[in-house]
């Protein structure tokens, strides 16, 4: 009894809430969430041309229908008492294989729900826009297809009640992404970015794999009820092994270092896809994973460090590269890795980290997608340039673009009272709160987070100069293409500005008396208050002043004073910013190398050992046939001869043993 | 007479037969070849069948003279085949399967 209450002491998810039986007609139909997007996808692509003047419109009311069902569920799940917020909904018998019985069933809780809202809300706006982007695609019916089975793909990974359904979820997003961002493959690069997207993507989730092996070695069941139960009874090397396992995973999807270098080249995608899937959505699962896989962290202590030290890692690499790049959608993907790297380290400081951490998430899944669609809005009307140097000035010619581009531009720095402030200081707090055992933690993650807040007012409003400030440097006639910049379709706007909005008032809002952090605890568990190594004003100052020197060193150099057109040659470390700090050479010398290497020898010890003997039996073969053919002369008399010979030959045997 | 006339005559009738059969060109005399052979067989069966006292040897014999109207039939229709496609009844014209 004593050992029982000691592990309830140390785990704070002992007394999370007991799944119950989903009640009322909505939550019993969840799995129409996923089902309509997936139907909508299915028929976009299977009717064909026959559907092009009205697939789009399918497909925005698919992402919207799954918007309302999932508005309905949580409007019912708002309304049962706390304690049973966390539904099970059994769909059917999956996998009955010797020990392994899976059912296959959704998880209805704060946290999937809340993810439902993000992907379907986000979702829906983004499906509305691609309708005036993609306006001039022959193809703009099978790009809502693939849109619509990402949604279905997302909405399953988060409903998912085990981590086999969860892996489904996990692939089919993996192959959206693969299908959305080789969307024009016509072009070889592109298809290459989406190839090595979803190579990337195959490595994580090897780790997802061992992970889910592991634990049913060790449980003997891979849903999550079952598993986190026996989390308790479970040693810390095995824990140990699945959270890093899992952080794997989660590195893959998230495009966290050391597996961050496929986002870049992701930008090849339509924006809208940017916006969709590489920013506001997918490459968020691996958070949604650590924070869902939360009670094996906490079993784990050192599984839980190294997502904070991946977290602190990616956000500075992610800042650092975003300071250099000139293109404005991978400055903007720099970005977004950096803002998950910020969300990966919530999500490792264990509790007084997981609810920032998704509270963040879904502020940036508004502002982030916001300036996705604002720099898919700059390049319509720029005739799809993308070089930042090539802008310049466009706040006039472009407002509504400009306006909601600067909303999101001011929540992303964290200036109050936008979203960003209220969940960027939240987690820069959770870094400095003091560990037990380990104070250098609070003061080294602290510091990181701090700086990456003002490497982000930096690169961010960089970006904002170069763009909508600053002096026109646009492409002339003589250059290729004279620019006309113009405003977007309200089709593009209108979703821009809802986008926008929820910018400004979502973080404010969801603040208001913890109310998200309240709503999370069913899955995240309760926090006692603690106070951080500092305190939380000089946090809050330090943080502003930081953002401000930033945002001010970005107007000076990039507002202020002239842009050159051409990149300077730079720094060092500018170079190496611009190649992604050469991590995709790291990753030819240490993996693609080796790995070329090794398949080349493969390949020839195939031709020479395996062949070899192959081939050889075959020219033995073929030598003694060769001479053996030299009796088929063709010649039916000299058959006749052979048969009496053979006759003979047999009358005499049988003879001689006779006598 | 003895009986052993009967099989020194069916020797020799089949040594005749095999004769033709491996020395001949031409097919129609390369069958009349065989037919002698089997036919010399039939001698030799009916001679046995004498010698032992039952009749498995004569009932062998009509097995053999039916298996040998239906070659007569199939060795015919494929020379009259072979000599309208090649003008030629020799067998060793008939080489395609060489090598």
């Amino acid at each position: 009894m004593s050992v029982h209450t000691l592990t309830a002491a140390r785990l704070p998810f002992a007394d999370l809430a007991v799944p119950v039986a989903p009640s009322g007609p909505w939550q019993e139909s969840a799995w129409l969430l996923v089902a309509v997007p997936l139907v909508s996808a299915a028929v976009l692509l299977l009717a064909g041309r026959r559907s092009d003047r009205w697939g789009h419109w399918l497909g925005v009311a698919a992402s919207a229908a799954s918007f309302v069902i999932g508005a309905l569920i949580l409007v019912s799940l708002l309304q049962a008492p706390v304690g049973e917020r966390v539904v099970e909904v059994d769909l059917f018998d999956w996998i009955s294989a010797g020990q392994l019985t899976l059912a296959a069933g959704l998880r209805l809780d704060p946290l999937s729900l809340t993810f439902v809202m993000l992907v379907t809300f986000v979702g829906s706006l983004i499906h509305v826009y691609s309708v005036a982007y993609m306006d001039a695609d022959v193809d703009r019916r099978r790009f809502f297809a693939y849109l619509n089975l990402f949604v279905a793909a997302m909405l399953l990974l988060v409903l998912a009640d085990s981590f086999v359904l969860l892996f489904m979820g996990w692939e089919g997003v993996g192959l959206a992404s693969y299908l959305l961002i080789g969307f024009w493959n016509h072009r070889t690069e592109y298809a290459v970015a989406a190839k090595k997207a979803f190579i990337a993507n195959r490595v994580g989730d090897l780790g997802l794999l061992i992970a889910m092996m592991a634990m049913f070695a060790t449980v003997g069941a891979l849903d999550f009820t079952s598993v986190f139960g026996a989390v308790s009874s479970m040693d810390t090397s095995t824990a140990t092994i699945i959270g890093l396992a899992l952080l794997l995973a989660a590195c893959g999807k998230s495009a966290q270092f050391p597996l961050q270098s496929w986002l870049g080249d992701a930008m090849a995608g339509p924006t809208p896809v940017s916006a969709l899937i590489h920013a506001a959505t997918m490459v968020t699962a691996g958070v949604y994973l650590v924070v869902r896989s939360a009670p094996i962290y906490e079993a784990a202590p050192d599984a839980q460090l190294a997502v904070v030290v991946v977290g602190a890692i990616t956000l500075l690499f992610g800042a650092i590269v975003g300071c250099a790049k000139d293109d404005i959608k991978k400055a903007l993907a720099a970005s977004t890795m950096s803002q998950i790297g910020y969300m990966m380290l919530a999500a490792g400081l264990g509790p007084v980290g997981y609810a920032f951490a998704i509270f963040h998430l879904v502020t940036h899944g508004f502002f982030k997608a916001g300036m996705f669609l604002g720099a898919g809005s700059v390049m319509h009307g720029m005739n799809d340039q993308v070089d930042m140097r090539r802008f310049g000035g466009l706040a006039r010619y472009m407002k509504i673009t400009w306006v909601t581009f600067g909303l999101g531009w001011l929540a992303i720095i964290g200036v109050p009272p936008f979203s960003g402030f209220f969940s960027k200081d939240k987690i820069i707090e959770a870094a400095f709160m003091p560990v037990a055992g380990a104070e250098w933690r609070a003061w080294l993650f602290g510091s990181v987070v701090l700086i990456g807040a003002g490497l982000t007012a930096f690169y961010m409003s960089r970006l904002f100069f170069m763009t909508f400030h600053g002096e026109k440097r646009w492409t002339t006639a003589a250059e290729g293409a004279e620019q006309h910049p113009h405003e977007s379709p309200r089709l593009m706007t209108w979703p821009m500005v809802v986008l926008a909005v929820g910018s400004v008032a979502l973080g404010g809002l969801l603040s208001i008396g913890g109310v998200f952090t309240t709503w999370l605890e069913p899955v995240v568990g309760h926090t006692e208050h603690a106070d951080p190594v500092l305190p939380i004003p000089v946090i809050m100052a330090s943080t502003l002043v930081l953002v401000l020197l930033g945002a001010f060193l970005a107007w000076r150099q990039y507002a202020a004073s002239t842009v050159p057109e051409v990149a300077p040659a730079g720094s060092a470390l500018t170079r190496a910013a611009r190649r992604d700090l050469y991590q995709d050479e790291v990753n030819d010398a240490v993996l693609v190398g080796p790995g070329a290497y090794l398949t080349r020898s493969l390949v020839y010890g195939d031709r020479q050992v395996v062949d070899g003997a192959v081939v050889g039996v075959a020219h033995v073969t073929v030598g003694i046939a060769e001479r053996v053919r030299k009796l088929q002369n063709g010649y039916v008399r000299s058959y006749a001869a052979t048969m009496l010979a053979g006759a003979v030959v047999l009358l005499v045997v049988v003879l001689v043993t006779r006598i | 007479m003895s009986l052993t006339n009967y099989l020194v005559l069916s020797t020799l009738l089949f040594t005749i037969g095999t004769m033709a059969v491996l020395l001949r060109r031409n097919g129609i005399i390369v069958f009349m070849g065989v037919e002698l052979m089997l036919n010399a067989t039939n001698l030799a069966l009916v001679t046995f069948s004498r010698m032992h006292g039952n009749l498995d040897g004569q009932v062998f014999a009509f097995f053999v003279m039916v298996v040998a109207a239906a070659e007569v039939v199939i060795g015919l229709a494929i020379i009259v085949a072979i000599f309208r496609t090649r003008r030629s009844a020799s067998v060793d014209d008939v080489n395609l399967l060489r090598n």
